[in-house]
């Protein structure tokens, strides 16, 4: 059980180099609820970033509270924009370093390192493999982790479109095995349709909630380029409350 | 590079060292002044053989240990603290500077003054003297730190111990080598001129006695034995652990 409710009075990114301080946040809610796949879907610097490391715990410079309705603090697995690898590590290393000690863990990182194609890539250090290479081990590093709740920061941008489309097909299969809360930041909506079981438009600053639609498509009709391309129009024209829109 | 070429090149690089100072000490004639090598060799037998080389060298090397090591210990902690502190940088670093540029002498004399001519205080006045070099250095290497790193560390639930050993000190490893390098060279110079104010024994009080002798060879022969040592501690320990710190890089 891990759902997530965010609320926040207040968020102002503070003033840099001379320029004015700007309000990111103010007075933001929004529920998300357990095991449930949410794209936050919305142009870039707009502080969706900012939210997912308020969510994280990393940022603390704010007013107002991120509550779990979880018994223990949940385990987070957190896909950052950027791989951040730690380059003296090996891509093994860096999967088993965030769990608990024992083979138990190893053989697990092994196991998705091998579902991400990255099974003769154990002991190479992560500064010589390809970015699209260094993503598929971060991603390896937040699913091995089993996590209760799994954030990601656009972590498909500036692959081509051929390995993103597979690290997406991965992503969904992975999902379907390990189910997890998941928070997943993206500026592309074709991504969050064929994702996500919930597509929150934001728009902004102070960022507001525009449109917040639940798309209830199969798993195939999600591979289908002109079922997404129909609903991904609905996320435009939907009401501001709250759309469905059904295959 | 292999092992083998790395030693042949380092071997040539000595040997054409020797030969110019072969040559020179020929053309100047002068064996008492410039002595040739093998007359330097022959002091260091000599010296050798009656014990007092090795007895001075362990001394003096036993005094570099020891005041290398706390002198990188208290310099790294010093200099991390500042790095991650800018409040404290603010506050302390003229205090860096002023060390920095207070002359060693002045250093070794008010240690001796204060405390006595005694061990510790021998130690301690070249800890002082190395201390800033190091400060300085590892204040770079934490200022630099990844705050992306930190994040990730802190999100997946990177234990303190964790955190330190495969996150922070992989960073500092570039900046640790730079300051034991070039304390290494500077610990040793300054050990030789405590020796020589107000220890009876090292080779910097062997030196002085040579120096009023005017004993060149004698001379020449204690930095060449020193001079190898820490060649040696350049190659066996310091490059091997480098190489090892940065096998990750392309």
């Amino acid at each position: 059980m891990t759902a997530v409710r965010i609320d926040i009075a207040e968020k102002v990114f503070p003033a840099v180099a001379g320029g004015p301080a700007r309000g990111l946040y103010h007075d933001f809610r929004l529920e998300v609820a357990d095991k449930s796949f949410v794209a936050l879907l919305g142009p870039s610097g707009l502080g969706k970033t900012t939210l997912l490391n308020i969510v994280a715990g990393v940022d603390r410079d704010f007013k107002g509270r991120v509550t779990f309705e979880s018994k223990a603090a949940p385990r987070i697995g957190y896909a950052f924009q950027s791989p951040r690898l730690l380059p003296w590590r090996t891509v093994l290393q860096n999967v088993t370093l965030p769990l608990e000690p024992g083979s138990a863990s190893a053989e697990r990182a092994k196991a998705v390192l091998a579902e991400m194609g990255l099974a003769d890539a154990h002991d190479v250090y992560p500064e010589r493999l390809s970015l699209g290479m260094q993503r598929r081990v971060a991603l390896a590093r937040a699913f091995a982790l089993q996590p209760d709740l799994l954030l990601m920061d656009e972590p498909f941008v500036s692959l081509d479109e051929q390995t993103a489309d597979r690290l997406r097909d991965l992503l969904a299969n992975l999902v379907q095995r390990h189910p997890a809360t998941i928070l997943f930041v993206t500026h592309d909506s074709r991504e969050a349709v064929r994702l996500a079981d919930r597509v929150v438009v934001l728009g902004g600053p102070p960022v507001r909630i525009e449109h917040d639609v639940r798309i209830e498509l199969s798993p195939e009709a999600r591979r289908n380029a002109g079922e997404v391309e129909r609903v991904r129009g609905s996320l435009t024209s939907a009401g501001p409350a709250l759309a469905v829109a059904r295959a | 590079m292999t092992a083998v070429s790395r030693l042949a090149w380092w071997a040539l690089s000595l040997g054409v060292f020797v030969a110019v100072w072969w040559l020179a000490a020929l053309y100047y004639g002068d064996p008492k002044l410039l002595p040739t090598p093998p007359l330097v060799l022959d002091a260091l037998i000599a010296s050798a053989k009656a014990g007092a080389l090795f007895s001075n060298l362990a001394v003096t090397l036993a005094r570099v240990a020891a005041s290398f090591l706390l002198a990188m210990i208290i310099g790294s902690a010093l200099g991390i603290f500042l790095g991650m502190s800018p409040t404290a940088d603010r506050l302390i670093s003229p205090w860096i500077v002023l060390f920095l540029n207070l002359p060693a002498l002045v250093i070794i004399m008010l240690c001796y003054v204060w405390f006595g001519l005694v061990e510790s205080a021998a130690v301690a006045a070249v800890a002082i003297n190395k201390i800033p070099n190091v400060a300085v250095t590892l204040r770079e290497g934490a200022a630099a730190l990844s705050r992306d790193l930190a994040e990730m560390a802190r999100i997946y639930g990177f234990s303190r111990w964790k955190t330190l050993r495969h996150v922070i000190l992989p960073q500092l490893a570039p900046y640790f080598a730079a300051a034991a390098r070039s304390g290494l060279a500077l610990v040793w110079k300054i050990v030789l001129v405590v020796e020589l104010l107000g220890r009876p024994n090292g080779v910097g009080f062997e030196l002085q006695t040579a120096f009023q002798l005017w004993d060149v060879a004698t001379i020449l022969a204690y930095a060449l034995a020193f001079g190898l040592i820490v060649q040696a501690i350049e190659l066996g320990l310091i490059q091997p652990w480098e190489r090892a710190a940065n096998r990750w890089r392309r």
